[in-house]
């Protein structure tokens, strides 16, 4: 188990990460889109906290937050949302597409459920022991393949934890417009046994995930976690059509950050928070002054 | 002498034997059954660990194969009908032909999808098309198609083993048992193979032996290079027009450089004139874009073009009206005959 320090540092840095990105939008830095990870930062740090080198992460468009919490080095993501050639991929995924050592995103919501069950197969075939992450939203359970998948991985017996962020909206869409039924069902159809968790407490979601994280990788079978959440921020950068209210509720009640900082004393948090803050801060004064791509 | 389903066959047992990192994944390829069409018979005895019998997810498949090829394996995929690969479009078109690309060349997707496709059984709108020109021109991806010229196995074989990107693998089901006709045994014809350096796959010219010099190009591939085959003879032997055919085995992508195959560029210098022949749908297909970088590539030496191909209407079950929407060896000598 991270000590408290070690778990309030991973959620800051991806809430500084993210504030960043959202806050330098404007300042016409960033080019494209972003999808911030803002209130859901507990659930990348305490499933992500638990993997070996040999683990396997698949992303989404959301997919900062999850980067981060795997060891991603922040100047090389802000490289990449500048389109600098310094970027996890160059500027040539952008947000939504990056790829580094085992962690791949991709921006085509649901496309990423077979590809990341095909690489857990095939790590199942070369014996590597690696366990596969595949996350996936609320709003990707409308996608027809996570079915297939989720047969094929119950079917032959594939090392991969789901993880279902619900956080109840896709884009502009709230769940009830969108998801029919219960989303736990979903998985248990497929005889894949099914965790749910409602909450914002990373040392609540963290002892939960080891515990699948270790049944699949001693059973080699897959397992999904629905994990309840909230995001904080618009779907990408202005869009964002819930009353102003609703979003202060969010923040007072269900901040992962606020909920674990209780745990640390001030002085802790923050020789943390300044630390983190410098971090952030040189990354992205590094990742301006980065070249764009020079050719093609 | 052996069948092009043999062919096939006996290299997807040899591209097993040879790496274990070969897969083969598709619907109904347990034997006895073998595939629906016989091509994967006796994986399943020989490789049990390694031929997977899928349920019916065309797009989880492919997706599932992309994500092993990730990871180090070579999978193979066996669409039973080509025309249910538009299922895995998405698989394809925004994931495996993008990840070498789009992950900054970190990655290789080494993924055959092979696709029975084509018509004239009677199976009518949704699994006799011929639809691979909706995959040519997707950057990143190659798509081959064997004729029964030379070594289908080989090509297949080497897509398997040696090429570290996505291809799609297109085999008209009537070629599945014709006999491969051989180079050096082929009596009534001049056939060379030729090779560049771009590709491992080769092109094909074929001139009739002792004929005077060919006044039209021909380009196909597929099972249309067997009608255009038997064209090229009807013309000289009723029609005493002589032709030069070429036929491609790669489809997609086209030469950078040359634009296209060079035997393909020197025939249509030699002759000025350019039939491109092909099952698939006429308009946006593979022909008119040959004959559009024909045009790019030797200007006033192409005097005229033509395209033939399927009429854009489905293809219907009744084998009178299949007959009527897909070419035949008689609208190839028709259309040939309008040109000279």
């Amino acid at each position: 188990m991270p000590d408290d320090q070690a778990l309030y540092r991973g959620l800051y840095r991806i809430r500084r990460f993210e504030e960043t990105v959202l806050n330098e939008f404007s300042s016409g830095l960033f080019y494209g889109t972003t999808h911030t990870y803002l209130g859901q930062e507990a659930n990348a740090v305490g499933v992500l906290d638990h993997l070996q080198k040999e683990d396997i992460v698949f992303s989404n468009h959301r997919c900062h937050g999850h980067f981060i919490a795997y060891g991603g080095d922040p100047r090389a993501l802000f490289a990449e949302l500048m389109g600098k050639k310094t970027g996890v991929t160059g500027g040539r995924g952008g947000s939504q597409h990056i790829h580094w050592k085992n962690f791949y995103s991709n921006g085509i919501l649901g496309s990423t459920v077979p590809v990341g069950t095909g690489a857990a197969l095939a790590e199942k075939f070369k014996d590597s022991n690696a366990v596969t992450i595949i996350f996936l939203g609320d709003g990707t359970l409308g996608q027809g393949v996570v079915y297939e998948s989720l047969n094929l991985a119950s079917l032959w017996d594939v090392p991969v934890l789901f993880v279902v962020e619900n956080n109840r909206i896709a884009q502009t869409t709230p769940i009830e417009l969108a998801v029919a039924g219960e989303i736990p069902p979903r998985f248990n159809a497929f005889g894949i046994p099914t965790t749910e968790l409602n909450t914002s407490d990373v040392c609540e979601i963290l002892p939960t995930a080891r515990e699948l994280i270790a049944e699949i990788r001693g059973e080699a079978a897959p397992r999904a976690l629905i994990l309840h959440t909230h995001r904080f921020g618009p779907h990408s950068k202005g869009d964002d059509t819930r009353p102003e209210e609703e979003i202060k509720r969010l923040h007072a009640k269900h901040d992962p950050i606020k909920i674990h900082a209780e745990r640390l004393d001030k002085n802790a948090r923050t020789i943390i928070e300044t630390e983190i803050d410098a971090q952030i801060s040189e990354a992205f004064d590094l990742a301006k002054n980065d070249p764009l791509p020079a050719y093609i | 002498m052996s069948t092009v389903l043999e062919s096939l066959n006996t290299s997807l047992h040899q591209a097993m034997t040879r790496d274990e990192r070969v897969y083969m994944i598709g619907e109904d390829l347990m034997d006895p059954y073998g595939g629906a069409f016989k091509v994967t018979r006796g994986l399943s005895t020989e490789f049990p660990e390694r031929v997977l019998t899928t349920p019916v997810s065309e797009a989880g498949i492919v997706g599932l194969a992309g994500g092993m090829a990730l990871r180090g394996l070579r999978p193979v995929v066996e669409i039973m009908f080509g025309d249910f690969i538009t299922l895995a479009a998405d698989q394809l078109i925004n994931g495996i032909t993008k990840f070498h690309w789009m992950y900054n060349q970190q990655v290789n997707v080494p993924i055959v999808v092979r696709l029975p496709m084509g018509g004239r059984r009677g199976y009518g709108p949704t699994h006799s098309q011929t639809l691979e020109k909706l995959f040519l021109g997707v950057p990143g991806l190659r798509v081959l198609a064997p004729s029964a010229l030379g070594n289908p196995g080989d090509l297949l074989e080497r897509a398997i083993l040696e090429d570290d990107g996505p291809v799609l693998f297109v085999e008209n089901k009537l070629l599945y048992l014709q006999d491969i006709i051989d180079p050096s045994a082929e009596a009534e014809f001049v056939l060379i193979s030729n090779t560049t350096t771009e590709t491992y796959a080769p092109t094909y010219s074929l001139t009739l032996r002792d004929s005077p010099p060919p006044i039209l190009t021909l380009t196909a591939y597929g099972y249309m290079a067997e009608l255009a085959r038997a064209a090229v003879l009807k013309l000289a032997y009723e029609h005493e027009i002589f032709c030069e055919m070429i036929v491609l085995t790669q489809l997609s992508p086209f030469e950078s450089k040359t634009l296209l195959p060079v035997p393909l560029l020197t025939s249509i210098q030699r002759t000025q004139r350019l039939l491109t022949i092909e099952e698939g749908g006429i308009t946006m297909g593979w022909g008119a874009e040959v004959v559009a970088r024909a045009s790019e590539a030797v200007g006033d030496a192409l005097q005229s073009a033509t395209r033939v191909a399927a009429r854009d209407i489905p293809i219907p079950a009744s084998v009178s009206m299949e007959e009527m929407v897909l070419p035949s060896v008689d609208t190839i000598v028709q259309a040939a005959k309008k040109m000279v």
